[in-house]
């Protein structure tokens, strides 16, 4: 994944160079014609013009989003079976790709051979240099579905003449001798989707409730905003602890902690909620809704029409800001051990291995999964910043 | 409030921006509001006990023929802007009649008018807001803001908004070609004719136009009064026009009311209460409205004291703490809304008897600002 992330950066950090005149900035250019497209720019053409200046923000988008492609094509990434255990190689380091052969490009591993070292009884690997294993790109290998639906067992990568999943360790191997980069990548699609559904849950609370209290006032309004005080007086740690307990015995871990967060979502709905009543309130008592009211425009039409393109904006970025924080807690609960356990597959479960200081020192590698969590959510808040800002292209 | 209030034909004289009024009256009565009240509660405490009222607007009354402006003026705080939102439902009336008649020729009360009845009743009374910002949404351009009423009342094709929002662009001086941008790229002034066009785009009788030119610039207020006065003219509506300011409405009323405190003070055609107002309020704001004469200067003496609180009102006349002329009378009686003379009607009790110092009214210089 690290790789991956690498490969991002590259061509979004050299933006197009022959951008046409900024048009954020009438007047530099030509102040007319710039001018008259600010005029009757909409608000979306605003953002984006906003948000395409953000350079951070740019790269972060792209970052998120070859995540989520990942995410998508995790079995094709992958190239061995995440649960195939291969007891000649546990905690194998990460292999070395050697890219030429002879001046030619023809990446290649060399073979391993794995004895055990008698004084220290640790396993040793040493490189078999007279064998040499050629990496071809779409290689065959394990059966998966490719986007659930399309049976195929074609990987990105894969070895010539041997075995991949006995010979390809571009990480290194796990505890069972399993190869680190597959099983981050099914780890990835966990971490990053399971708590989607949680997330637009209590996006779709937060904003019927707090709608209907900013809008309507009143009794409604005294009901929900008491309920919001009642639900953030909850600690969420002793609750998730006994949600976890009280979940039906027979169900699996990831169904389980699908229905949890859930659940949570069903009390993490109460900040944006507050936001969203307190943009209704002020909004509400704008000219321009009273003018549409007057016009004889229907409750519907001013609430989507008036008064939701005044706050999207905002929810869009309170809905980036949030998906970090689902991926941070994903990964802390199920290291915690509360979360997800073996044998699914996240970002805290990989990284629960390395919860011993013995590990740590002996395998680092084993660590390597907590670069991808720092990546993708230091993209997200970026990503995140960047549309805040965008996002109010009239400094309302 | 039984008869209606006929000018004689002397009392406006002919002036360059507006037609003659005689022509512009049909002689119907359009709008008759009859005792209307509007009583905010106040909630204290956990409980919210109702601890009083305040009495925006208290006991207003008055009539506007069809054609007609009648102008309503008072201090921040008077009830005028209430009062001006009861007519159009925007709030709710506490009580009181609000007589509306309509296309068809029926009279409808406004004020009780269920909520499904009122929505064909909103085409035909408009609104003119003050704040040229914040009436136009941010996000809408000047298309959908001045086809929004017509879309919302049934005009779904695009072609013909289109159409109509062009025409409606030139009425009020607007370059058509503007139509697709957003209101951020236009003036103040440019908004408020955005804001005008809009509330014509239904074709109204009445136009509740709310301080329309208090939030421009001096150089632009006189130019969108004088545009009122020529759609006036060219369509024949009817305005109640809603100002805190005397010299404004100088340019553009028939008649004026005078509001303090919830309540009318005096209400007369413009000539008469410019030239001789009977309540000492209004020869007060008249004192206040800057003169293009040098020599008047140094002449003005403001009125003592603070508005009274609508809360709690002063007993007898409500000005009376703040009036010159007030006698043992006025603190313990209310003075009851008197006509004294054909037209015109005061809320004093020495109204008779005084004589207090007015202005001309002539002139056709442009509105002072504030």
């Amino acid at each position: 994944m690290a790789t991956a992330a690498n490969i991002v950066v590259t061509p979004v950090e050299t933006p197009p160079p022959a951008a046409p005149p900024a048009p954020t900035a009438p007047g530099l250019v030509d102040g007319r014609v710039a001018e008259e497209r600010v005029s009757v720019a909409s608000q979306w053409q605003l953002m984006w013009w906003r948000f395409r200046k953000h350079r951070l923000a740019m790269v972060s988008a792209g970052i998120v989003a070859l995540f989520y492609l990942g995410v998508i094509f995790a079995d094709f990434l992958a190239y061995a079976d995440p649960y195939a255990s291969e007891g000649q190689r546990t905690l194998l380091p990460p292999q070395a790709i050697h890219l030429f052969d002879d001046g030619r490009f023809a990446p290649f591993v060399y073979g391993i051979k794995g004895e055990r070292d008698l004084t220290t009884f640790k396993r040793v690997y040493v490189e078999d240099t007279s064998r040499k294993l050629y990496v071809r790109p779409f290689a065959t290998g394990f059966d998966y579905k490719l986007l659930g639906f399309i049976p195929t067992n074609m990987h990105l990568i894969g070895l010539d003449g041997a075995p991949t999943e006995t010979n390809l360790f571009l990480l290194g191997g796990d505890l069972q001798g399993r190869d680190l980069w597959s099983r981050l990548m099914y780890s990835t699609q966990t971490s990053l989707t399971i708590g989607l559904v949680g997330v637009t849950l209590s996006l779709l609370f937060g904003v019927v409730l707090g709608g209907i209290a900013g809008y309507y006032g009143g009794f409604a309004d005294t009901v929900i905003q008491r309920l919001i005080e009642v639900l953030f007086s909850i600690p969420s740690i002793p609750l998730w602890m006994g949600l976890a307990a009280a979940m039906p015995r027979d169900w699996g871990i990831v169904q389980v902690y699908f229905a949890i967060t859930v659940i949570i979502s069903l009390i993490g709905w109460t900040t944006l909620a507050r936001v969203v009543r307190g943009r209704f309130l002020s909004l509400r008592d704008e000219d321009f809704v009273k003018a549409a009211e007057l016009a004889g425009a229907g409750p519907w039409r001013i609430i989507f029409v008036h008064l939701a393109p005044l706050f999207l904006s905002h929810i869009i970025a309170a809905t980036t800001l949030a998906l970090p924080a689902m991926i941070i807690s994903e990964t802390a609960l199920s290291f915690l051990g509360l979360g997800l356990r073996p044998p699914a597959m996240s970002w805290g479960v990989l990284l629960q291995q390395a919860q011993n200081v013995q590990t740590v020192a002996l395998s680092p590698w084993l660590m390597i999964p907590a670069i991808p969590v720092t990546i993708v959510i230091l993209a997200f808040n970026f990503l995140g910043d960047g549309l805040r800002d965008a996002a109010d292209p009239y400094g309302v | 409030m039984s008869t209606i209030v006929t000018p004689p034909p002397t009392a406006v004289p002919p002036q360059p921006p507006a037609a003659p009024l005689r022509e512009r009256l049909t002689g119907q009565i359009l709008l008759d509001v009859k005792d209307l009240k509007k009583y905010f509660v106040i909630h204290r405490g956990f409980l919210r006990r109702t601890t009083g009222y305040v009495r925006a607007v208290d006991d207003v009354s008055f009539q506007i023929q069809e054609g007609e402006t009648l102008a309503l003026v008072g201090e921040t705080g008077c009830g005028k802007t209430t009062t001006s939102r009861c007519i159009l439902r925007a709030i709710d009336p506490t009580s009181g009649q609000i007589l509306f008649r309509t296309e068809s020729g029926k009279t409808v009360d406004v004020a009780t008018i269920s909520k499904r009845e009122l929505r064909p009743l909103r085409r035909q009374m408009q609104m003119i807001f003050q704040d040229p910002y914040s009436s136009l949404n941010p996000r809408m351009t000047v298309l959908d803001i001045i086809g929004e009423p017509l879309l919302v009342n049934g005009v779904k094709s695009r072609r013909e908004r289109i159409d109509r929002v062009e025409e409606l662009m030139r009425l009020v001086r607007l370059r058509p070609e503007y139509m697709r941008r957003f209101p951020h790229a236009f003036s103040g002034g440019q908004r408020q004719r955005i804001g005008i066009a809009r509330a014509l785009a239904l074709h109204p009788k009445l136009v509740v136009a709310d301080e329309p030119v208090s939030a421009l610039d001096v150089s632009v207020q006189a130019q969108t009064l004088n545009l009122l006065l020529e759609l006036q003219n060219t369509l024949g509506l009817t305005y109640l026009f809603v100002a805190h300011n005397l010299g404004v409405v100088k340019h553009i009323s028939d008649r004026v009311a005078v509001m303090y405190v919830g309540q009318i003070a005096e209400l007369a055609e413009r000539e008469a209460l410019f030239r001789s107002p009977k309540h000492p309020y209004t020869a007060a704001l008249l004192a206040s409205v800057p003169k293009p004469d040098p020599r008047l200067r140094g002449q003005r003496k403001p009125l003592p004291g603070e508005v009274a609180n609508p809360a709690a009102p002063p007993t007898g006349c409500y000005f009376h703490p703040r009036c010159a002329f007030a006698v043992e009378r006025c603190k313990v009686e209310r003075p009851a809304w008197e006509q004294i003379s054909p037209g015109h009607w005061v809320r004093c009790h020495r109204a008779r008897e005084l004589t207090l110092p007015g202005i001309e009214t002539s002139s056709t210089v442009a509105p002072a600002a504030n």
